[in-house]
């Protein structure tokens, strides 16, 4: 287990809240699904403010709420009510071409069964956010293989996801998310289809680059994974049930 | 967009449609059938059209031609003896000759059902007494010899020019020229043939028959030697026929003359005769009608070619709206990393145009080879015109377009959330 080295290596971002710039701010965000005659409200006047180099664990039972916020953090859905402000950029304020560049640039993501692209190789797949850029940044496909390296891909640069194990294949998606240098890293179940040795190592890099400084959300229902995050932020029924911070908090119990 | 992101995008396309080989290749079918019909179809049609254009062209666009008709039978069916008379006049060639406007000459033609000897050798071809302006008018060409002259005319020569399949028939072996042929019951010198009309390479033709044999005579001598009167006798009865003229070609003398020409003849004659013992053929007209003909098997031909392109591109819109559908996924993944609507359009949009494209492109190769082969087995002429193939392409792409849109457009309108959801 390398807990205890990810704990030492964090930087001091928990109790102070206004220490680090805030990254993600969502406020008073309310999300309404129709649903035939019925009005279903996932979200319900939520707020809350991810800061720079945080790494929170969205937890929560089916039904809490906790995929919604998922697609409203990741600018896929938006809300029906409420303010959602990404490093000081307002995401109602941007039509649908707007968004979709402003997620290719500002996002990354890593999904539960990795969602690779299959006609395209292990390189390939890592420059995809950044292919439907608008401009395409100089020394990138370098960038790229740095990234494939650092997951632990150099020596598979040009397999397809076929040929990858499910371990591997998630690597390459976190290689992804990591091509344009992201404000928030959004984690879906990143871990829930695979064993628990690899999903320790998938976590064991999440904690490297909780290290670095990145800012991680990783929505779970694992309680054994949300623990290994920094802070526990845990919904019901589409609202905060319970906030963890910081340290020490790794042997509290569920507060549900 | 950078300038190599077509060429990217058409890369991903073919390694998309490559992940499923067979799909793609029997996809691709229906267009390639579609094009290759399209060009083969033209192709044929246009040989045809071309082969009958060029028959009436060879009666000469500038000329009207007046024929003889036999009028429905009147009189006693058994009578022994019967004298027909009917048809053009002398007359009626004086008049046309001169008085007309626009003409620049007509020929008279008279006809005699005289037999052609050579030795053992015989043959009923068409004996056409006329004077040597003929070949002019006609624009015939001579294969051997001279055509008939003005002395030949002034000297009521017994003379004659053979049709290339009589004198083929008539001296197999040698030249007809200098020899003396038995034309009914009198001795003619054969002065020259005249080339075949048939294209050279074609089965060979019946000198005795309407299309091949030929023999002309200077219309002096036919009068003098012949007469006006056709005997023929049936079955114990005999049968007079009296026709002065069985043909008068004439010659306008400008293209733009000729309707008028038409029309004066035609309204001369039927002023002049009771009965309509004639008819007017204007080789002009029946190049109109022929056009005509053509644009309109041009059109059913095309429209059937173009319904087959049409079910080609419903193939590719169907198999693209699957793709689309099983790749849901896919298009939500690529939204959410960041692809906009006009990315997933153009993706798809490309692949269906790769597909029509590839199509097109093997669909030209065979509708190339078809006429050509065509022209080897069933001996029939196909003219591939250039905009053929041009068309053709351009038009599957255009299907590809077309029927790609919506697949493309139901694609890049998904909800990425939806899409992501999907399994």
């Amino acid at each position: 287990m390398s807990g205890p080295t990810a704990e030492s290596a964090r930087p001091e971002a928990g109790e102070g809240a206004a220490l680090a710039e805030p990254v993600a701010e969502l406020s008073d965000i309310t999300r309404l699904y129709r649903m035939g005659e019925e009005e279903v409200r996932a979200l319900d006047e939520f707020s809350f403010t991810f800061r720079q180099g945080e790494y929170w664990a969205i937890m929560g039972s089916s039904g809490s709420g906790k995929s919604t916020l998922l697609n409203i953090l990741g600018c896929v859905d938006r809300p029906t009510v409420g303010s959602y402000r990404v490093r000081d950029q307002e995401v109602a304020d941007l039509d649908d071409d707007e968004l979709s560049t402003f997620r290719g640039a500002e996002l990354g993501f890593i999904f539960q069964s990795y969602n690779l692209i299959p006609q395209l190789d292990v390189l390939e797949n890592i420059l995809m956010p950044v292919m439907y850029q608008d401009e395409i940044p100089d020394g990138i496909e370098d960038r790229a293989l740095e990234l494939a390296k650092r997951v632990g891909l150099g020596d598979r640069l040009h397999h397809r996801p076929m040929q990858l194990s499910g371990g591997q294949q998630q690597r390459v998606a976190i290689a992804r998310s990591l091509i344009n240098d992201p404000a928030l890293i959004l984690a879906d179940e990143a871990t829930g289809n695979l064993d628990s040795k690899t999903a320790n190592e998938i976590l064991e890099l999440f904690d490297e680059l909780h290290a670095e400084g990145k800012t991680i959300l990783l929505v779970t229902h694992e309680a054994e994974v949300g623990r290994r995050a920094e802070n526990i932020l845990r919904l019901k029924d589409g609202n905060i049930d319970s906030v963890e911070r910081g340290a020490g908090r790794v042997e509290a119990s569920d507060a549900e | 967009m950078r300038s190599s992101s077509l060429a990217r995008a058409v890369r991903l396309g073919v390694s998309s449609l490559l992940l499923h080989k067979l799909r793609s290749f029997l996809t691709t079918l229906g267009v390639l059938f579609g094009v290759a019909s399209v060009i083969a179809m033209l192709a044929v049609g246009e040989g045809a059209s071309a082969e009958a254009q060029d028959q009436i062209r060879r009666l000469g666009s500038r000329n009207v031609i007046l024929r003889s008709v036999k009028p429905p039978q009147v009189g006693d069916e058994d009578a022994e003896m019967r004298v027909l008379s009917y048809g053009l006049t002398r007359d009626d060639f004086e008049r046309i000759s001169e008085t007309f406007p626009g003409v620049e000459r007509a020929v008279p033609v008279l006809q005699t059902p005289a037999e052609v000897r050579s030795g053992e050798l015989l043959c009923r071809p068409r004996v056409l007494c006329t004077p040597h302006l003929f070949q002019a008018v006609t624009r015939r060409d001579l294969f051997s010899g001279r055509f008939l002259t003005e002395q030949d005319e002034a000297n009521r020569s017994l003379v004659c020019v053979l049709g290339y399949e009589v004198a083929r028939y008539l001296h197999p072996f040698d030249t007809a020229l200098g020899e003396r042929v038995k034309v009914g019951e009198h001795y003619l010198e054969v002065v020259g043939v005249l080339n075949s009309r048939i294209p050279v390479g074609s089965v060979a033709v019946d000198p005795s028959s309407e299309a091949g044999g030929e023999v002309f005579v200077p219309l002096s001598t036919g009068r003098a030697y012949f007469g006006e009167r056709q005997t023929q006798v049936r079955s114990g009865s005999m049968d007079i026929q009296e026709v002065q003229l069985h043909e008068i070609i004439v010659g306008a003398e400008r293209d733009i003359d000729v309707p008028a020409v038409a029309a004066a003849c035609r309204s001369m004659l039927k002023r002049e005769h009771d009965e309509k013992d004639y008819e007017v053929i204007v080789p002009l007209e029946l190049l109109a009608r022929a056009e005509e003909t053509k644009r309109i098997f041009n059109i059913v031909l095309g429209s059937i070619a173009g319904i087959s392109l049409l079910v080609g591109g419903i193939g590719i819109m169907n198999v693209m709206l699957a793709t689309v559908t099983e790749r849901t996924r896919e298009i939500g993944i690529r939204r959410a990393l960041g692809a906009k609507r006009k990315h997933i359009v153009t993706q798809f949009l490309v692949e269906t145009m790769v597909l029509s494209g590839a199509g097109g492109v093997v669909g030209v190769g065979v509708g190339l080879l078809i006429p050509w082969i065509v022209e080897r087995t069933a001996e029939l002429e196909t003219i591939v015109e250039p905009a053929a193939p041009i068309l053709a392409f351009g038009i599957s792409v255009l299907v590809g377009i077309v029927f790609g849109l919506y697949p493309a457009w139901r694609a890049a309108n998904m909800d990425p959330v939806e899409a992501l959801r999907h399994e």
